[in-house]
């Protein structure tokens, strides 16, 4: 117990959040903060919607974490995942074909990409970066060329539709009935989704032997090949993974939300924020931040919309100001 | 006559002529706007080349410089315009955005790398949403329009040749100190700064403040181009300091030559060239991909963009021997983590 | 396609500047700008299709002159709008310019209007008040008509017809959605309405949950003013969220870019009201000949033209009807075809348009429904049509300038 006043504090804290949750609020608390079902609805979406940012910026921060790589073509992937995903729905009618096609559609383009691009300039970070801005720009434009600038929508599977009742009163009528909160199974799910994969990503990284290799690179990329591992094979399975990450959350995302041209620098934008406030490179790192993000663009939205855009970026400057390197560094 | 100046002599001369040639249109929108980009861009040269310090906050430097001529001078939008003379407006606008630069370098400062663009990144972002948001001071979503040069000296700015020889004048300006500055003291040690930040420190440099200087004296130069860019435009508004806005600043060096004060305006001169006619080369719905492709090309093929290309074709031709021997120097000879 | 290799070789002699193009007597240079690049590209490309189709209708050829037209590109920026029109004008040497899109760019075209006045400037969609109604230039016309006038009749509608008396509004926070609430909110306060509260939210925003959750509950109705995939979002995830009230759509809110998106919009927006320039299913046979004159030159358009579609055909066409009137005689700087441009009136496919003494459209407006047509495609269905909408909508000018520019609390009925 380093700091006993920050761990009472956010005791404290949780408890207090634990309360207006649970509790019925009292007509003060309305008063100060607006009717419960808004502010626990806002923290629900902005707990889900994080769960899609990290579903996003995970492959991102995976892909930078080996190679320092700043791929600023995630978000076209991203998008390019959802068409093809889309496509994938409309011809077979299975929404998991098209999440399974979505991520190997992407992970394709980002092996292509590492093996054909990347791999001739290692070492030059900078240079990569400029040329994932190249890519993005022309693969923007050959998506409006082949999918128009439709937005398209996919259609959430039956068993996944509806709202579920959860065990939170939002109000009690006055007949002493309480009203219990409806949410949306399908952003529950995004965020049960997002779970599972963050768990799976860190087993694979932490548990397994290709983990151990890829951590070793991040450590010392000569010595790894010294010991006889083929670098090369790792780097372009890591970024297979890593796009294909963004290609799933295409499909996911394109599912809770919409497909549109231009989504693609949203998310670039969101993964970016999310990654550097949570700390380039580490998994945790990814969840905290995009956790943040989140709650902050879902509340900003529904208690104070007109300066609400500019928090989450005020968020970075002030994590960055005081932790250049994100909130979770790795352990060297 | 060192080759040097005779290239510096034959260019200068060749930007002097160029109106007499040129049609309005290319003097203007051309000529004084690739000026324009191209010292915006030179001020990103300073802090990347001399610095190792990738700032995306130039843009909005300049565009706070623009913002308060707007808000200072005068504008047709009705909103504020306190109507001082341009030889007011101009300092207070530009000391102001350079004080506002240098705040974001006592940010920035702390960080390096990637971590660097990042955090210029949000700050850039940050006021480009607040401008949009914000309708009381900076008009919001539309900005100001009618913000217009001032009749001075008996010379009407607004008009392309006056207009394009006030810009060349301000970049030869800047592009000459740049040139000096990279032999000033100053300038050695913020070079000295970028290779190895530890020694420098150990030697009694106080690292923070040159690097904050440099933000500084960066920003001026950034937000002095910030009032010719609202003069060319006449109007501000939050998409011309937009995110993709701050990225063109970097590609335009990048491409240019980010190692050399002549690269930014290489780069701003490809950057207009294809802005405005890139829709003529193929079906007007897809031209962004020959912008994409070309500047692709340029990174791929050359690490020290235009600037380097030009010396490798000089280079090939064996005859030139009079060409300074200075081969695209290989990409890591600048220590990576003062780079990126 | 002359012109279009002429440019090239402009570009490539770019640093020798040998590039002005000679000016034939017997050629009509005209431009077309819309957003062919960034978020509005379909509006753009729809915009564009109505300028092709005007052309199309004189076969590029007016008084035995050829018309050659060049296309720019604007990124919906103010910036952006105006370098592509300068390009247009002064190095491709366009003497008509049509265009631009959206209402901030409209503003700034006006304004460059007024530094080149041997160059006549027509409107494309852009529909801001401000461009004609406050210092308007004497060489810009918009035959099309603006976001406030687009509301006419749909406050009266849904207060009267429909029972609304209370309603909250979510819109994007911008110039364009505040003049359509205004245009909503005028007649609808007037008449005893009250807009209890509203929602101003950043434009590209897609998760409209917390929006949704904080709307009050007690409203009878939801006015919506988005445009695009914003529009499709709020609708969509409203419907999923069992929202109660009833809605209420902006001109762009439930037009054939939303309309037409792939996916799961249909159930959440049929019958919902609003109003605009256009009405996808008016029976009268001008509009008739007009769709189907549009789905026969573009099988990938949409499944009828949109209003921006619309908004450049009505312009292009004024353009060339002026220029058949003084014979394709632009060379006295255009003088001679602008004052016939001031007084032109014709018939459009949406009945008859001429210009107010600022250069502003007055037209009909259309109050509409969503419903669903042949093969399950979604239609506006006409409600009732508003005869010549004026800027001021009917007000004594004095009167309706008084009300100021309209903003996020302006105007106001709680």
């Amino acid at each position: 117990m380093r700091h006993p006043v920050t761990v009472v504090a956010a005791a404290l804290a949780a408890a207090i959040l634990l309360w207006m949750f649970l509790a019925v609020w009292p007509a003060w608390l309305v008063a100060l903060l607006g009717p419960k079902k808004v502010f626990v609805i806002t923290i629900f979406n902005g707990i889900t919607l994080a769960g899609l940012y990290f579903l996003v910026a995970s492959g991102f921060t995976l892909v930078f974490g080996l190679m320092r790589n700043v791929n600023l073509a995630h978000g076209s992937l991203y998008l390019f995942g959802a068409y093809v995903g889309y496509d994938v729905a409309t011809a077979s009618g299975s929404w998991l074909l098209a999440v399974a096609a979505g991520f190997l559609a992407a992970a394709v383009i980002g092996v292509l990409m590492q093996i054909l691009i990347f791999r001739r300039m290692e070492g030059d970070e900078l240079r990569q970066t400029l040329v994932t801005i190249g890519i993005s720009i022309v693969a923007a434009d050959l998506m409006l060329w082949f999918w128009t600038g439709t937005t398209y929508q996919f259609t959430v599977p039956s068993w996944l539709d509806g709202a579920v009742s959860t065990p939170i009163i939002t109000a009690v009528r006055h007949d002493g009935r309480a009203v219990f909160m409806m949410y949306p199974l399908y952003r529950l799910a995004v965020l049960v989704a997002a779970v599972a994969i963050g768990i799976a990503l860190y087993v694979f990284l932490n548990r397994t032997r290709v983990g151990m290799m890829i951590r070793a690179g991040v450590d010392d990329r000569g010595m790894l090949a010294a010991t006889g591992v083929n670098v090369h094979l790792v780097f372009a399975a890591v970024f297979g993974v890593g796009a294909g990450l963004a290609g799933l959350a295409g499909v996911i995302g394109g599912t809770a939300l919409s497909v549109a041209p231009g989504e693609d620098v949203r998310y670039l934008l969101a993964s970016l924020v999310v990654v550097i406030v949570g700390g380039m490179g580490s998994i945790t790192g990814a969840a905290v931040g995009a956790l943040l993000v989140g709650l902050a663009e879902q509340i900003g939205l529904a208690y104070f919309p007109t300066y609400g855009v500019v928090l989450t970026f005020i968020i970075m400057v002030a994590v960055l100001a005081v932790r250049p390197q994100g909130l979770i560094v790795r352990a060297a | 006559m060192s080759p040097r100046a005779a290239t510096h002599l034959v260019a200068g001369l060749l930007l002097l002529a160029y109106p007499l040639v040129a049609s309005p249109f290319f003097v203007f929108q051309i000529g004084a706007y690739s000026l324009i980009l191209g010292t915006i861009a030179l001020s990103l040269m300073i802090l990347a080349g001399y610095g190792g310090m990738v700032s995306l906050a130039q843009m909005m430097v300049a565009g706070v410089a623009g913002y308060l001529v707007a808000i200072l001078g005068t504008n047709e939008s009705g909103l504020l315009g306190f109507g001082w003379p341009w030889w007011l407006y101009v300092p207070v606008a530009v000391l102001i955005a350079s004080v506002v630069a240098s705040l974001i370098g006592l940010l920035a400062v702390r960080s390096a790398g990637i971590y660097m663009i990042m955090i210029t990144l949000a700050v850039a972002t940050a006021f480009f949403y607040f401008a949009r948001q914000n309708y009381a001071v900076l008009n919001g979503f539309n900005g100001f329009h009618g913000v217009v040069p001032p009749h001075a000296f008996g010379i009407a700015w607004r008009r392309p040749i006056p207009f394009y020889y006030l810009c060349l004048a301000v970049a030869a300006a800047f592009y000459a100190a740049a040139l000096y500055g990279e032999r000033s003291t100053f300038g050695l040690a913020l070079q000295a700064v970028r290779d190895n930040p530890r020694r420098m420190r150990a030697l009694g440099f106080n690292v923070p403040a040159l690097r904050v200087f440099a933000f500084f004296l960066a920003g001026v130069i950034a937000a002095t181009a910030g009032v010719l860019l609202v003069w060319f435009n006449s109007q501000i508004s939050p998409g011309t300091i937009s995110v993709a806005a701050a990225i063109d600043t970097l590609v335009i060096a990048v491409v240019g030559g980010i190692r050399r004060p002549a690269g930014p305006y290489f780069g701003a001169l490809l950057f207009a060239v294809l802005q405005n006619f890139a829709i003529d080369l193929i079906d007007p719905e897809r031209f962004n991909t020959v912008i994409g492709i070309v500047f692709l090309a340029v990174v791929l093929l050359s690490p020290d963009g235009l600037l380097g290309l030009f010396a490798r074709l000089r280079n090939a031709v064996p005859t030139r021997s009079f060409a300074e021997p200075e081969p695209a120097r290989p990409a890591g000879a600048v220590p990576q983590r003062s780079r990126i | 396609m002359l012109t279009k290799r002429r440019t090239v070789m402009a570009a490539a002699l770019a640093a020798a500047c040998l590039a002005q193009p000679a000016r034939a007597e017997d050629v009509i240079k005209m431009g077309g700008l819309a957003t062919l690049e960034g978020a509005f590209t379909v509006l753009g490309q729809d915009g564009l299709r109505g300028m092709k189709l005007a052309l199309q209708e004189v076969n590029y050829t007016v008084a035995g002159k050829k018309i050659v037209v060049t296309y720019g590109s604007s990124d919906a920026t103010p910036d952006s709008a105006v370098k592509a029109a300068r390009k247009l004008v002064e190095q491709d040497g366009d003497q008509i310019l049509i265009g631009p899109l959206s209402g901030s760019e409209g503003i700034a075209i006006k304004d460059y209007a007024k530094t080149q006045p041997n160059v006549t400037f027509l409107n494309g969609s852009s529909a801001a008040q401000d461009t004609t109604l406050y210092s308007p230039a004497p060489n810009f016309f918009r035959f099309s008509t603006d976001g406030v006038q687009w509301m006419a009749g749909l406050g009266e509608y849904v207060y009267k017809v429909k029972g609304y008396h209370t309603v909250a509004t979510v819109a994007e926070d911008y110039s364009f959605p505040y003049s359509q609430v205004e245009g909503f909110m005028l007649p609808f306060c007037k008449l005893g309405g009250h807009v209890t509260a509203k929602f101003w939210v950043p434009i590209g925003n897609k998760d409209y949950s917390s929006v949704i959750a904080a709307l009050p509950d007690d409203v009878d109705a939801v006015y919506v003013a988005l445009g695009g995939a914003d529009a499709i979002n709020f609708l969509t995830q409203y419907q999923q969220s069992g929202g109660k009230a009833h809605l209420i759509g902006g001109s762009i809110t439930v037009d054939q870019t939303v309309l037409g998106s792939k996916g799961t919009i249909r159930n959440a927006v049929i019958g919902t009201p609003a109003a605009g320039p256009t009405a996808d299913t008016w029976d009268d046979p001008r509009w008739k000949a007009f769709t189907a004159e549009y789905r026969k030159a573009f099988p990938d358009g949409f499944p009828v033209p949109s209003l921006f579609a619309h908004a450049y055909y009505v312009n292009t066409k004024a353009a060339l009807l002026a220029l058949a009137k003084v014979n394709g005689d632009l060379s006295d700087g255009g003088k001679k075809y602008r004052e016939v441009l001031s007084t032109l009136s014709f018939d459009t496919p949406t009945g008859p348009v001429k210009l107010d003494h600022n250069r502003n459209g007055i037209a009909d407006i259309f109050v509409t429904e969503v419903t669903e047509g042949k093969g399950g495609v979604l239609l506006n269905k006409v409600i009732k049509v508003v005869d010549n909408v004026n800027q001021t909508l009917g007000e004594p000018e004095a009167e309706f300038l008084k009300i100021g520019h309209p903003s996020r609390d302006n105007p106001s009925c709680k």
